[in-house]
């Protein structure tokens, strides 16, 4: 595991849900077939209304009109981040367009396991609420030998949540891995 | 020291004595259902990870239900039917309800229970979040993602935090104007979206007891709008008559032990409870009818796991009949029985078919439809700016289809009345009268 990562911030707010990450009428695209999987990365983020797109200023999109690839690949998000339905379409659209790590203040139980269990991104929490600290378009670098994240932009450092228990499967890759790892599944 | 339903049947899952809130545990699991929506992706990452002629861990226990993009033109949603199909016909799977046949059922959450899949005591994993509503059965069900259902497909097990539980008591009996809808949505307008995350929320009580499966299975179908990780209550009289009607397959009737650990526990007096909405944008957004007299409506729908329900159109009908909508109202039976049902049963005479038909509204075929929005084409799905009152699950921004929209849930009561004047109205007009 990369012991670094960095990137550019992008900013929502509480209850982000994940018709707002994913809206279901693009949940039809294949998710293994590499051109088709791309559209997730264009339509990622598309339901979240534009006042809430990009904290604090709002209205900035998340991909530009037509790419699968976001400029943004860190998330900051408030309270119950992906809290709705079960559909891992919503992390997978957040890899795909190229997302590397989530802070939240809290996550909505389903989409924190299928974030750690498909291996998508790394899901931290921080205790800070950085929805008011750090802005869209921050420069910001994640520790995780240290749990912290600064923001360069603000030279601000925060200390994240450890990853407790799901760290095992988190350094494996996925549930998978770690299962071959500890012999439950043959390699 | 005593534990939960809950806890007792996944200490029994995972060939355990006991468990305690917090414990990782790998549990065995009795069903695992997918629909159209998550089973190519889910069938995809299984042959990933298990290989190409890999096969599922018990063809018996798989079960899948196509129900949410059925009846439509898009291209892409036919094709995830047909991947359906391939799958099921490589691993050779009977539990498989197909689009355009007569095993065609709907949304696969009252199809489990209709179908004889609900069972007490079981474990059911399913990869969509009201899962959850399987618990009205006095089960653990819970909804997963699509890795997580590939990994029990090849194992036949999953990691578990076991959940703290927390208890809703509700003693007396409910107003006649007030269904399961008001009472969930109460509940959660009081703990908040996330009042119940990775927590079991365990109902009793005399009120609870005295409610049809249907009505149950209303409560229990929410619990993932608090962020809960299940809904349950324990299997009685009412249960098993409704399971023994369904299946054959064995069950085990669990109870929680008096001296259960709660997280929380809170008794209301539910002659006490009113009709309520939760208002746009969160299903927390909680209102009593009473202050919301004035809001506008544009539309009503009336459908989904929630909310599409035999029970839930016989609400409806009681109130509807012999009257007029004054708004576009839409009724959308959650499955092929529950259409059935309208064909065959009667108020005063009349079928529920020809009650709403004759109120002027539109009927659809039995699938999830509108209730998330969907494809384009999709019957009910919002558009604009309208206003819509809806027996549903959820009215995140765009929920229904538009972003624009804003979306009040509501009981079937609620809708129904609402339905009549075009203005949010407390069912107990229609009902007293």
């Amino acid at each position: 595991m990369k012991k670094v990562i960095e990137g550019i911030a992008y900013v929502l707010g509480n209850d982000v849900d994940t018709d707002q990450i994913i809206p279901a009428e693009h949940l039809v695209y294949s998710l293994s077939d590499p051109e088709e999987r791309k559209n997730y990365g264009k339509f990622a983020m598309s339901g979240v209304p534009p006042k809430q797109a990009g904290l604090p200023n709002g209205n900035i999109p998340f991909t530009e009109n037509g790419q699968s690839e976001s400029k943004y690949s860190i998330i900051i998000g408030g309270k119950n981040f992906g809290c709705g339905s079960s559909r891992e379409h919503a992390p997978a659209c957040m890899e795909i367009a190229g997302i590397r790590a989530v802070i939240a203040e809290s996550y909505a139980r389903i989409f924190y396991r299928n974030s750690v269990d498909g291996g998508f991104f790394i899901p931290f929490e921080c205790a800070t609420r950085l929805v008011e600290e750090v802005k869209t378009g921050d420069d910001l670098i994640i520790d995780l030998n240290a749990d912290t994240i600064t923001n360069r932009s603000s030279n601000k450092t925060y200390d994240l949540k450890s990853l407790g228990e799901v760290i095992e499967i988190i350094e494996a890759g996925n549930i998978f891995e770690y299962a071959r790892k500890t012999g439950m599944i043959p390699r | 020291m005593g534990m939960t339903i809950t806890e007792k049947i996944l200490a029994a899952h995972a060939g355990k004595e006991s468990v305690q809130p917090g414990d990782n545990i790998w549990v065995n699991a009795d069903v695992l259902m997918t629909h159209d929506v998550c089973g190519p992706g889910t069938f995809a990452i299984f042959k990933k990870q298990f290989g190409e002629n890999a096969k599922v861990w018990d063809r018996d226990k798989v079960v899948i239900i196509p129900d949410h993009f059925i009846f439509t033109k898009d291209t892409h949603a036919n094709r995830n039917i047909d991947i359906l199909r391939q799958f099921v016909k490589e691993q050779s799977l009977p539990h498989y309800f197909d689009v355009g046949t007569d095993n065609y059922k709907g949304v696969c959450h009252l199809a489990l229970a209709q179908e004889g899949f609900n069972r007490p005591g079981d474990v059911l994993f399913g990869t969509d979040s009201h899962t959850s509503t399987s618990g009205a059965f006095g089960m653990f069900s819970t909804g997963i993602g699509n890795t997580d259902a590939a990994f029990i497909l090849g194992t036949g097990q999953l990691w578990v935090k076991v959940p703290e539980s927390m208890c809703f008591e509700f003693t007396g009996t409910l107003p006649e104007h007030v269904m399961a809808k008001d009472v969930i949505l109460s509940v959660i307008g009081d703990i908040g979206v996330d009042g119940a995350t990775y927590r079991a929320m365990e109902w009793r009580g005399d009120a609870i007891m005295k409610l049809s499966m249907e009505e149950r299975m209303t409560l229990c179908n929410m619990a993932i709008e608090a962020g809960g990780k299940n809904g349950i209550i324990e299997a009685d009289d009412v249960t098993l008559d409704y399971v023994r009607q369904r299946t054959d397959a064995p069950y085990k009737v669990y109870h929680s032990d008096d001296d259960a650990q709660y997280f929380f526990k809170k008794t209301y007096n539910a002659s006490e409870m009113e009709p309520v909405v939760a208002k746009p944008h969160s299903p927390d957004n909680k209102a009593k009818v009473s202050e919301c007299l004035d809001v506008k409506l544009d539309r009503a729908y009336i459908g989904s796991c929630t909310g599409g329900k035999t029970t839930d159109f016989m609400a409806a009908a009681r109130l509807l009949k012999g009257r007029k909508v004054k708004i576009d109202t839409f009724i959308v039976p959650a499955t092929r029985e529950v259409e059935q049902d309208l064909h065959k049963k009667k108020l005063g005479g009349e079928t529920l078919v020809d009650i709403f038909k004759n109120a002027g509204a539109y009927l659809g075929e039995p699938s999830c439809a509108a209730c998330l929005g969907g494809p384009k084409d999709t019957f009910g799905r919002a558009t604009d700016n309208q206003v819509v009152i809806s027996t549903t699950n959820r009215n995140f921004p765009g929920r229904m289809g538009s972003k624009q929209s804003q979306v009040y849930l509501a009981s079937p009561y609620t809708a129904a009345a609402s339905a009549l004047t075009g203005h949010i109205t407390n069912p107990a007009e229609f009902i007293n009268n």
